[in-house]
């Protein structure tokens, strides 16, 4: 089959690669009807998240149709249509019955490297380097999905794959990101980043009774797709003062909760941002932490950061201070996806999102190394990119 | 047998705790530098990654080959009744399905089995072994017979866990006095990472209890990898890769259910 392979910092490459076999008796094996790239595939992209190695197989967006299961998979069939979680979670361990699917005890082959790191593991993840797992992920032609019974929600629906494809990760992320600020009606939510989570996390925020939803970013199409759902924007790079105009915004109070989807590559114009992106580059620092520094400063005393971005290590200059001094709490994790994807795809059902609408670029899996490249670099107003992976030339 | 002797037996022959705490200043510097390696992601990350993990591991080891023996302990919590687990284990022949330098137990009676470990350069080492103590639910207590090559001993205790449901699992295991060539080979491979592989065994039976398989990504699809890649990857399974070259792997699955085997070989579909 073809399968986008990371072969180290911007580059990546569609490479004829073994078909996946079952590993396991709970595995499933499905053929991807539809992929994407995913924000937080840029950071390995960009040579961020270590224990990459060259080969990996990319991509935890991604939904088809099971063509095979193993000998211990009850309820999921060959021929059942699923939208995939990009977290992997057993079900039985501690974590998942509590709710907390993204802390399972039990899919991270490589637990211990996770451990090292930082004290215990979360769950593995497909295509999202070897501390988590090191699983193929399905920027492919098929992919084998551990825990068939578990992770992947089927779809009765005729609804089309790209209403239904975004349920497998950033939906829900910016739905639990939302859910995360504890919104009590009225309330007004900032939201750093309006990329696809944020874009989710602004939506999500509506649905969940926000007053005012106010989105922080400084590319143009990416403010306008805000606007469009229903947000006030602020364009940072032509704001003098972005605390000071939250502040007039929110009648001096400040944002009840501020969210943070932008993780760990934050841009910015300050002059602690040049001195993030050089410790960062010379590998002194893993993290670029200007957007959550600014959540931090920006939120209402008491109020809750909650944070959908993505970091992987030590953040330089956290002004912990402020968030001692204001009471926060901060809310923050991979998504929890296997709780969301039910109550979502309802929601979808119901005709209350088309999580479509943020769909810019549709491209073949030949074209996607090209399409990382565009994304990386917020070309042709990209803001998410679909992949095809049976579009003509995508056969093996 | 009474119960404060084979308490004694399971604390690890009498060693005091401040010898078994000692090598974990090395390890845990070296892990630390392992990590800090890991983080550069360069070249030179990676040898100062090797080097962390060559102090962590030279610390597990001089706390133990200097006076013969090796002792680890680990506790994990699975979300399983203590019955059950002890139930699983009291089955000796059990333990290779997620024991990994374990190549079988099998029963000669009640109470004493015959052990098949994977040895030194493919070597199979081998004892018998005796159940010394037990209480159902709550631990068992076993040793090697007199005259093994490698003399050891192994317990693991049950103790339903305070704030949840589950059972904390403490498995303690020491080796001393090794005879001969082999068995002293033998001791210093396990010498190399005592601590991770009882960890590690204890996590794939926490895993094997919990959901009735291990975790595992051996086998499955990848872009083609460069020599070095491949060269670190049989570093760290030696036996797996093997597996995996030679052809359709076997699963780790549970012997609860029929032996499972992967159902292709991975061509072109």
């Amino acid at each position: 089959m073809k399968a986008l392979c990371w072969y180290g910092k911007h580059d990546v490459r569609v490479e004829s690669v073994p078909d996946p076999v079952i590993l396991n008796p709970h595995d499933c094996i499905v053929k991807i009807t539809c992929s994407a790239i995913c924000g937080s595939d840029l950071h390995l992209y960009d040579g961020y998240i270590p224990t990459m190695e060259a080969g990996d197989i990319l991509g935890h967006e991604f939904m088809g149709e099971i063509v095979e299961v193993g000998p211990e998979v009850k309820k999921r069939k060959v021929g059942d249509r699923v939208v995939v979680p990009f977290t992997i979670a057993c079900g039985n361990c501690f974590y998942c019955k509590q709710q907390l699917w993204s802390l399972c005890d039990n899919s991270n082959p490589n637990a211990h490297i996770a451990e090292a790191l930082y004290g215990y593991s979360g769950s593995g993840l497909f295509g999202y380097s070897h501390m988590y797992g090191g699983y193929a992920g399905g920027q492919a032609q098929y992919v084998r999905v551990p825990f068939a019974d578990v992770g992947p929600l089927k779809i009765e629906s005729d609804l089309k794959d790209p209403q239904l494809l975004f349920l497998s990760d950033i939906f829900p992320t910016g739905y639990m990101a939302a859910e995360n600020c504890n919104i009590k009606p009225g309330d007004v939510v900032a939201v750093w980043g309006c990329g696809p989570v944020g874009q989710f996390a602004i939506r999500s925020a509506k649905l969940l009774g926000a007053g005012k939803v106010i989105g922080i970013d400084r590319v143009p199409e990416r403010l306008q797709m805000a606007q469009d759902g229903g947000a006030e924007v602020l364009d940072y790079s032509r704001t003098h003062d972005l605390i000071e105009a939250l502040k007039e915004l929110t009648g001096g109070r400040g944002p009840d909760s501020c969210i943070d989807a932008v993780g760990m590559e934050a841009h910015g114009n300050s002059i602690d941002w040049y001195s993030d992106r050089a410790k960062q580059a010379l590998g002194i620092s893993f993290d670029r932490p200007f957007a959550l520094r600014q959540c931090i400063q920006a939120c209402r005393k008491g109020g809750t950061v909650s944070v959908p971005g993505v970091y992987g290590g030590f953040l330089d200059n956290f002004p912990f201070g402020a968030a001692f001094g204001k009471g926060l709490t901060f809310r923050m994790g991979q998504t929890n996806m296997h709780k969301y994807m039910p109550q979502l795809l309802e929601r979808i059902q119901k005709g209350e999102i088309d999580p479509s609408f943020v769909i810019t670029h549709r491209l073949g899996l030949q074209q996607a190394p090209q399409g990382y490249d565009t994304f990386l670099k917020k070309q042709e107003n990209c803001i998410k990119i679909v992949l095809d992976p049976w579009a003509t030339g995508g056969t093996a | 047998m009474n119960l404060n002797s084979s308490r004694a037996a399971r604390v690890g022959s009498g060693k005091t705790r401040a010898q078994s705490i000692e090598p974990w200043v090395a390890i845990i510097g070296g892990g630390a530098l392992a990590i800090y390696g890991l983080s550069r992601k360069s070249l030179a990350g990676a040898a100062l990654a090797a080097l962390g993990a060559y102090g962590a591991v030279a610390g597990a080891r001089r706390g133990t080959l200097n006076n013969v023996a090796i002792h680890v302990q680990k506790t994990f919590t699975i979300d399983r009744p203590a019955q059950e687990l002890y139930n699983f284990w009291r089955d000796f022949e059990n333990l290779p399905r997620f024991m990994k330098h374990l190549k079988s137990v099998s029963k000669k009676s009640d109470r004493t089995s015959h052990w098949v470990a994977y040895g030194p350069m493919g070597v199979p080492i081998e004892w018998d072994a005796e159940l010394v103590d037990e209480r159902a639910g709550e631990y068992l207590v076993w040793r090697s017979l007199p005259g093994s090559i490698v003399s050891n001993r192994g317990s693991v205790e049950f103790r339903p866990a305070t704030n949840r449901s589950g059972t904390e699992v403490t498995v303690a295991l020491t080796y001393h006095n090794p005879v001969g060539k082999v068995g002293a080979a033998f001791a210093k491979m396990l010498g190399r990472e005592p601590e991770l592989q009882v960890r590690e065994d204890l996590r794939r039976f926490k895993a094997l209890m919990e959901t009735g398989e291990i975790p595992t990504v051996i086998g499955q699809s990848e872009g083609p990898r460069s020599a070095s890649v491949r060269l670190m990857h049989s570093m760290k399974e030696p036996e797996a890769t093997q597996r995996v070259r030679k052809g359709p792997r076997q699963v780790e699955a549970p012997k609860l259910q029929p032996q499972f085997t992967g159902t292709g070989t991975g061509g072109t579909r």
